[in-house]
């Protein structure tokens, strides 16, 4: 009975919740069918008529390439999210399972950088990529993600606790190379760490505006965030928050997806055990 | 619960083919300009000779506002030279990125291949001085090669913004944006007795009359402006000074001091709606279930963004002032308070946007450069039609008073007035030789700072120094006075 | 001991690949990274920045710009901003997700649709936060529902924007929303990696929930919740986006809600390397203090030393 209650309680925390977040996609999914005026001039929870009107004028806008859009913002943020993880591991691994000199220098200068904000090399960084002749390319938004700091923590945190050293030993009692235990033992061991931080990068590299702006200049490499910014910056003849929220909206579309598609692994993950000795 | 999510994996993807699908279709039908300049089109021969005006025409600007009038007026009519590639840059204003961008590449401008260097760009009036006030930007006439005869029929205050230190204009622009004030004719005949403009024009015809209306439309329940930015810039743009002084220091001019004293007024006695510019409640303000005397807008806002809030029920799509008549009629007659605003000048002589052209330094097609100024911002015809077909007011002073003298060009939302009479008269009286390099962190700045003070969360010495602390962070060399 | 020995010579044999592993992280940081902070460390001694398109400086200036931002600027206030709201958000945030993760991983209640829930929480965080934003304008805007709602129940309207705590208050709510999924999400990945016999051990040695939870899954998520508290911590100081967008780069009514970062960034618009790198140093050195202090009173001492881990292994092994 006691087990009821709470069961009862726990389901009404949880649509609580729930309706919160709920509630801001709707809000954007009315506001994309609804004019500029009528946005303009305070929200309403009615559905407005204009979404097919807005879809189009989102889809139609000759320099605004949306499809282009999506393509190029998939590619950046997949890339990101493959490398950040893989390699985060990889350095977890080195600091996790290997005694080395510098070692705890290492590990120290990462945690260090970790606690630098992003925005202090932002300009630098820039600057640099200019130097080396990178601007106007997507390579600057995904290769650095190779050194991921807090990314590296948490392959690390996760690491102590689910990685036994034995494990990696009795692999190489097997008679394993190094590179074949990472790739065949820990890289199992560590998907449901690998498929949270893979969501994590993916999700803020496709929201990232501030490097991609200084970083994209031609139409054709312009991520999504980048022309959710033009948009609205657009010129008072073609200002239209409808199209910005429609464009909001077609921007989380394949995000969603593929937070759905990655949470099947988080779900699934431990739960099978594999930590198996 | 695997069965949901691939569900609504599934049905997502769905929706989104489907509507890729169903909306690339009408595209395709849609009237579209020419890839390429029509093959019949002379290419000038000169530069195939001389062999010196680059390939690649590159425009750099935060939005497509000006690519649109370009690919119509410009390419559309085939006078981009054969073999010429025009590439446009657009780099959205969102933080301050425009800005970071076009200077990044303005300094590299040097070593950039010539193919990459950037040619044309754009600015707006508030930082044009930082841009214009320096070697990256080119005399329009010295450098360019525009002659005094081709820019005489320009309204001389957008000549104003882009004047260097030393006197060369450096920059020239399409538009002319002089601001009136647009008022409620149902409110105006509740609170003056009479709707007429002269009428009207004549009771707010200097600050003082303005103040006095104020309270006589608040003793009536209605308030006179929206918010506390409204009448900013009418204030801001008859300054007797610039913001800072020749010692870098920043001044505050008597006008910008009154333009605090009077919203101060308004707010505390209730004479304002507390809002800022594109709040939500400054929109539906504007609106039928509006209660505010009138807005000050300029040319683009009152047909367009004005006129869109004033409706009920938005126009459908497709139908405009300048479309179908009948279709346009129908849509607006009896929506909302479409035919109750009224434009009259108001007590200052005011402009509010607009964007300018600038010939970058090192450019390598000098002369198409000048062909672009030239046709897109000294043509009498073609800024002609650019009216004709946006609405916009454009930078033609005989163009724009012939079609003051039009009775035709009157509008339907203002009841049938001629507003381009309106603006004609109020362009000729702006004077902007007071404009700085530093005016758009100065208004940005100071009207954040105070709204502070209007809302009664700070006093007015704590916003003046909140003021001083944001202006110098934005610009370092500026000190506070002592 | 043998055992003990033996492991040493193993890892001193293996000791290259350590540093093999290393290189892809170092050899990308000191590529794309390093130089930027490097000059972003040496101009903190200089006057340099632009005035419009002119270079100012470099001047040497000694310790000018650290003087300048410790004892003239309102660095303290912007501190204590910054604290202030990262405390209302993460409370709730880091209360409400270990209740969510110790719910979805309870097989004691067992909850079904555990799946839909997970997605949902999370949803909020793919919105752009510029979006969000937006959305946020509108709900809470003077004329918006949220004050129509107030106005209906009998209450005054209250004008979020335009007050020190409505602004203060939608920050927190905005950081809370976009982060508790993802919390939920660490700590549930913590917890589902114990070995789920010591939760079936302790079921069948009776004890209660919050025995279990305090004495089984705290222990065992402590590097997960160590690493949930600094990154939320570090996220905290870092704090930025979601305030500059809300409060459009103002910081609100008096800059009551201007962060650190927001200070920084003020700044980045004259590209003043100067005080930036100065104010970087600074919030470097603060952050660095408060994260290890955290860091080493939660954690062993010697996080590396072969011996850890045989505490969960001993666990394993007793089954």
């Amino acid at each position: 009975m006691k087990n009821k209650i709470n069961k009862i309680l726990c389901y009404f925390v949880l649509i609580v919740l729930s309706l919160m977040c709920v509630f801001s996609f709707c809000l954007l999914i009315i506001n994309s069918t609804r004019a500029h005026s009528q946005i303009q001039k305070g929200f309403s929870f009615a559905l407005g008529s204009f979404f097919g009107t807005n879809l189009k004028n989102v889809l139609s806008n000759g320099e605004l390439p949306v499809v282009k859009g999506i393509i190029n913002s998939l590619t950046v943020s997949s890339l990101s999210a493959a490398l950040a993880a893989y390699f985060s591991v990889l350095t977890a691994f080195a600091i996790h399972s290997y005694e080395f000199r510098f070692k705890r220098a290492a590990f120290t200068f990462i945690m260090m950088i970790m606690m630098i904000p992003s925005q202090v090399t932002a300009l630098g960084f820039v600057r640099w990529m200019a130097k080396l002749g990178l601007m106007d390319s997507l390579i600057p938004l995904f290769l650095p993600s190779v050194a991921s700091p807090i990314v590296f923590y948490f392959m690390l945190s996760y690491m102590q606790s689910n990685l036994p050293k034995a494990v990696i030993e009795a692999a190489r009692m097997d008679g394993a190379g190094e590179f074949r235990i990472f790739n065949q033992i820990v890289i199992p061991v560590m998907k449901p760490a690998i498929a949270v931080q893979a969501i994590f990068t993916f999700v803020a590299a496709w929201n990232n505006y501030f490097i991609p702006s200084l970083i994209i200049r031609s139409a054709e490499k312009k991520t999504l965030p980048i022309l959710v910014a033009q948009l609205r910056s657009a010129d008072y003849l073609k200002f239209d928050m409808g199209q910005v929220y429609m464009l909001v909206f077609l921007a989380i579309i394949p995000i969603i997806i593929v937070y759905i598609l990655l949470s099947k692994y988080i779900v699934r993950g431990v739960a099978v055990g594999s930590v198996k000795e | 619960m695997k069965k949901f999510k691939r569900f609504v994996a599934i049905t997502l993807i769905f929706v989104m083919t489907l509507s890729l699908i169903a909306c690339s279709s009408p595209t395709t039908e849609e009237p579209k300009q020419p890839e390429e300049p029509a093959e019949e089109t002379p290419a000038p021969e000169v530069d195939e000779a001389e062999g010196k005006e680059g390939k690649v025409l590159n425009i750099w600007g935060w939005n497509d506002e000006f690519q649109g009038l370009f690919n119509n007026y410009f390419a559309g009519k085939g006078l981009v030279p054969e073999g010429v590639e025009v590439k446009f840059t657009i780099v959205p204003n969102r933080d301050n990125a425009y800005q970071n961008a076009l200077d990044e590449a303005l300094l590299n401008q040097e070593n950039a291949p010539d193919d990459e260097k950037i040619d044309l760009f754009l600015v707006e009036a508030d930082y044009a001085l930082k841009y214009v006030d320096t070697d990256y930007t080119l005399d329009i006439i010295k450098d360019v090669g525009l002659t005094p005869d081709d820019i005489s029929g320009q309204y001389k205050y957008t000549q104003e913004i882009v004047t260097d230190s030393k006197g060369a204009i450096k920059g020239t622009s399409w538009q002319a944006t002089p601001g009136l004030f647009a008022y409620r004719r149902s409110i105006a005949k509740d609170v003056l007795g009479t709707d007429d403009p002269d009428a009207v024009q004549e009771a707010l015809s200097t600050w003082e009359k303005f103040n006095e209306v104020a309270e006589k439309a608040h003793a009536k329940g209605y308030k006179m402006l929206s918010g506390f930015d409204d009448s900013y810039r009418t204030f801001s743009n008859n300054v007797s000074a610039p913001w800072v002084d020749e010692n870098n220091t920043i001044i505050i001019d008597d006008n910008i001091v009154k333009w605090i004293e009077q919203t101060k007024e308004f707010t505390d006695k209730g004479y304002n709606n507390k809002t800022s510019l594109w709040d939500d409640q400054w929109a539906a303000d504007q609106g039928p279930a509006g209660k505010v005397f009138g807005f000050f807008y300029s040319t683009w806002g009152i047909n367009f963004t004005l006129l869109g809030n004033a409706l009920e029920t938005p126009l459908p799509e497709g139908v405009s002032a300048t479309g179908d008549p009948e279709a346009y009629r129908a849509a607006t007659e009896g929506n909302g308070i479409f035919g109750d605003y009224a434009v009259c000048y108001g007590p200052q002589n005011y402009y509010w946007g607009g964007s300018w052209l600038c010939a970058a330094a090192g450019s390598d097609n000098i002369e198409l450069v000048r062909e672009i100024m030239r046709v897109m911002t000294c043509d009498k015809e073609t800024l002609t039609t650019i009216t004709k077909d946006t609405q916009d007011f454009t930078n033609n002073i005989e163009a724009m008073e012939a079609l003051a003298a039009d009775d035709t060009f009157a509008s339907a939302f203002l009841g049938g007035q001629n507003h381009i009479k309106l603006f004609v008269g109020s362009a000729k009286g702006i004077d902007m030789s007071n404009i700085s390099p530093y005016d758009q962190g100065m208004n940005e700045g100071i009207q954040t700072a105070f709204r502070d003070y209007f809302n009664g969360t700070v006093d007015y010495d704590t916003a003046l120094n909140n003021f001083y602390t944001a202006v110098i962070e934005k610009y370092p060399e500026l000190k506070r006075p002592e | 001991m043998n055992m003990e020995k033996r492991k040493k010579i193993k890892s001193i044999s293996y000791a290259k690949w350590g540093y093999i592993f290393l290189i892809p992280f170092f050899a990308m940081y000191v590529l794309t990274y390093f130089i930027p902070l490097i000059s972003t460390i040496y101009y903190s001694f200089f006057e340099n920045y632009m005035s419009g398109l002119k270079q100012i400086g470099p001047n040497f200036v000694a310790l000018e710009n650290y003087k300048s931002i410790l004892f003239d600027s309102d660095l303290p206030k912007y501190a204590y901003n910054t604290m202030y709201i990262w405390i209302l958000g993460f409370i709730p945030q880091i209360t409400i997700s270990m209740l969510l993760a110790i719910w979805f991983t309870s097989i004691r209640l067992n909850l079904k649709f555990t799946g839909f829930f997970k997605t949902v929480i999370y949803m909020p965080n793919l919105i752009m936060a510029a979006a969000f934003a937006m959305l946020f304008w509108a709900l809470f805007s003077d004329i918006g529902p949220i004050n129509n709602l107030l106005v209906l129940l009998g209450f005054e309207p209250y004008r979020f924007l335009s007050e020190i705590n409505g602004n203060r208050g939608l920050i927190a709510l905005m950081n809370f929303l976009m982060w508790f999924g993802n919390t939920t999400i660490l700590l549930m990945a913590g917890i589902m990696g114990i070995d789920s016999s010591i939760f079936e051990a302790a079921q069948i040695d009776g004890a209660s929930s919050w025995q279990t939870f305090w004495h089984v899954t705290l222990p065992s998520i402590k590097p997960i919740l160590v690493y949930v508290l600094l990154t939320s911590l570090i996220g905290g100081i870092q704090m930025f986006d979601v305030p500059q967008i809300l409060t459009d780069g103002n910081g609100g009514p008096d800059r009551t809600s201007m962060t650190m970062i927001m200070f920084l960034n003020k700044h980045l618009y004259s590209k003043n390397y100067g005080m930036a790198g100065a104010l970087s140093v600074i919030l470097f050195i603060v952050t660095a203090i408060l994260s290890f202090t955290i860091y080493n009173n939660l954690t062993e001492k010697d996080v590396y030393s072969k011996h850890r881990g045989h505490k969960m292994k001993g666990g394993k092994n007793e089954k």
